[in-house]
């Protein structure tokens, strides 16, 4: 890996110092023959909730790992505070972007504290395998997530719920800018999917970029900032919920006939599917 | 409860009580160093030749006859590599378990065991040597080219899946494992020292043949420790060690590298010792959880505790006769793993 062009300040084209920023520039990414994103072009809102959302098999997961480079696009590039991932080293985009997985793989005997303690890494060198700072994120991502009484459990003895907080717990502690979250609802029941939605106003408030891939759009309506609705591989709108989640949308994106009605407790859009005739 | 009674115990619910956090790291690394001084002072005292606890005193104050202190030195010798063997093996264990996440993985997994008696065969056969210091320099390469050949042919760029490798193990090794039978079988002389190298004894061992492997054990250790962190992550699947900035294959790449010069060196040394790189690190989840960081530690020690004990029985079982190390390490490993096994505490 190249020497560090990586350094956090970077000057821009126009001379003024660039603000934080991740965006996708006409990246084209598949797995072998298959493209799944062509020619896409996003930018990431700071400091927002985003929402991904969009049918099965558009591209959502694709997406968000590409942001966080653990897929290469064929073409295009992604831009941290705009410089090529390519030229960053690895750990000092760990050190900004954080990626929680669809379903990452919990190796038995794993304890919360020793999963979230995981989440440093990216500050870590082979000899400095303990830094100043890490007892604190890690308190502080536990105890945010309200896995600290947890903290000595075995993750595969927790229930479905509270091993999601756990893995939460270890992006957080990555301490990075932008929390990526592929799907972080599935698989929960109801409960516990408005608990992690909750969390996740809770990060952006504590003034991080958190971007979640999500499956329900009333859900993406009510609780995200802003919702970015993708449609085989391309993005075919973005912007407030109450904009962009329309009867015509839902129609054209999911082919769903619908009436959107607002939500009773918050306004916002609300996806009601119409009555089979 | 009576105040003052006990410190940090009754901090902690007594139902759940660090169900799986297990005990302190140092506190294995302790309980490890009290076991390995047991055997080790054993280890100096029993055996045949008749010299007992008094006369080993006397050697080790100085003023004994030549024969005690011959006694003492050889069991001196084999008694450190025993435990630096041993503490190879668990090492290597620890490593090739991380990273195939295989409950069955050992050192053998990736050909070092096949690799080394191809080698120490083809050797013996076409340049008739019978064992002894030359089949170190034998073994060493033959064992690393071996799991060279693995990776190779188990190398898949962008997979995940390290079940090629796994197979790719099992192929060489059953290669190999042929062509040593067939050898064995046409050459009578290759057969008989061929068995006495394949079983791992310590009885020979002796501070020319350690120097000799030392350094590929301290790269081996090095390796490992610097791949202990990047397994951690690696253990949550390729996408999150990805995420958190982990180099995957270099950390995959290191940690074989490291876990095949630590079973390299140890197999050169004293022949094939089974077991002790399959259950030792068993033994160390079962202590200190799925930390690589606390794992490596422990293993160490208790690796060399293991097989110094081991020794140790080997040297009494037959009294007056000894057996092999080799033949030993499965019957003193088995209890400890089998028990480990029962309180569900083995994971992978």
């Amino acid at each position: 890996m190249s020497e560090p062009e990586s350094e956090p300040v970077t000057g821009s084209v126009n001379g003024s110092v660039s603000q934080p920023s991740l965006r996708a520039e006409r990246v084209t990414v598949g797995y072998g023959t298959h493209v799944v994103l062509s020619d896409l072009s996003l930018t990431l809102p700071r400091g927002r909730f985003t929402a991904v959302i969009g049918p099965n098999g558009c591209g959502k997961s694709t997406l968000v790992r590409t942001f966080a480079r653990t897929l290469l696009p064929r073409s295009g590039e992604v831009l941290l505070d705009g410089v090529p991932l390519g030229r960053w080293k690895p750990k000092r985009i760990a050190q900004r972007v954080a990626l929680l997985p669809q379903s990452p793989v919990v190796p038995d005997g794993v304890t919360v504290r020793s999963l979230v303690a995981r989440g440093r890494h990216p500050y870590h060198s082979a000899l400095r395998q303990w830094v100043p700072g890490d007892q604190e994120a890690i308190d502080v991502s536990m105890a945010a997530t309200g896995v600290t009484d947890l903290a000595h459990e075995s993750l595969t003895e927790l229930s479905g719920g509270q091993r999601q907080r756990a893995w939460i717990a270890m992006v957080l502690a990555q301490d990075t800018d932008y929390v990526l979250l592929d799907e972080p609802t599935s698989f929960l029941d109801l409960a516990h999917q408005i608990d992690v939605l909750h969390l996740c106003q809770d990060i952006r408030d504590r003034g991080r970029t958190v971007v979640a891939v999500l499956h329900d759009l009333n859900q993406a309506a009510r609780y995200a900032d802003h919702v970015v609705v993708m449609r085989e591989g391309q993005v075919a709108a973005s912007g407030m919920p109450s904009d962009v989640i329309t009867a015509d949308l839902v129609r054209d994106v999911f082919s769903l006939e619908c009436e959107i009605g607002p939500d009773p407790q918050a306004g916002t859009p609300m996806v009601v599917p119409l009555a089979r005739s | 409860m009576r105040p003052l009674a006990s410190s940090t115990r009754s901090e902690v619910p007594p139902t759940r009580a660090n169900r799986s956090g297990r005990v302190t790291p140092v506190s294995a690394i302790v309980l490890a160093t009290g076991l390995l001084i047991v055997a080790g002072a054993v280890s100096l005292v029993v055996g045949n030749g008749q010299i007992g606890f008094d006369r080993v005193g006397m050697v080790l104050l100085g003023g004994a006859d030549e024969y005690a202190g011959d006694v003492v030195a050889a069991r001196i010798s084999r008694t450190v590599m025993g435990a630096v063997v041993g503490a190879a093996l668990a090492v290597s264990g620890v490593l090739i378990q991380g990273v195939t996440r295989n409950p069955l993985g050992e050192p053998g997994l990736l050909g070092v065991t096949m690799g080394a008696s191809a080698s120490v065969v083809t050797a013996t056969a076409l340049f008739g040597f019978t064992g002894g210091f030359a089949s170190v320099w034998v073994a060493l390469p033959g064992a690393v080219l071996a799991v060279a050949v693995t990776y190779l042919l188990g190398r898949q760029s962008g997979s995940e899946s390290v079940i090629p490798l796994v197979l790719a193990g099992a192929v060489v090794s059953a290669v190999l494992g042929a062509y040593v039978q067939a050898m064995i079988l046409v050459d009578p002389t290759t057969f008989d020292s061929y068995r006495h190298w394949v079983v791992g004894s310590l009885a020979g061992a002796d501070f020319d043949t350690l120097r000799a492997v030392l350094p590929a054990l301290l790269l081996g250790v090095v390796l490992a420790w610097v791949c202990t962190s990047g397994l951690n992550s690696v253990a949550l699947g390729e996408d999150v060690a990805v995420a958190l900035g982990v180099p995957v294959a270099r950390v995959r790449l290191g940690s074989i590298a490291g876990a095949t010069l630590l079973a390299a060196g140890a197999t050169a040394a004293v022949g094939p010792i089974a077991f002790v790189g399959l259950a030792v690190p068993h033994l160390v989840r079962a202590l200190v959880g799925a930390d690589h960081r606390a794992q490596l530690p422990v293993a160490l020690v208790l690796g060399a505790a293991v097989l110094v004990a081991s020794d140790v029985a080997a040297r009494l079982v037959a009294w007056p006769q000894e057996l092999m190390v080799g033949v030993v390490t499965a019957f003193v490993g088995a209890p400890f793993l089998l028990a480990a096994v029962r309180r569900g505490k083995v994971t992978t």
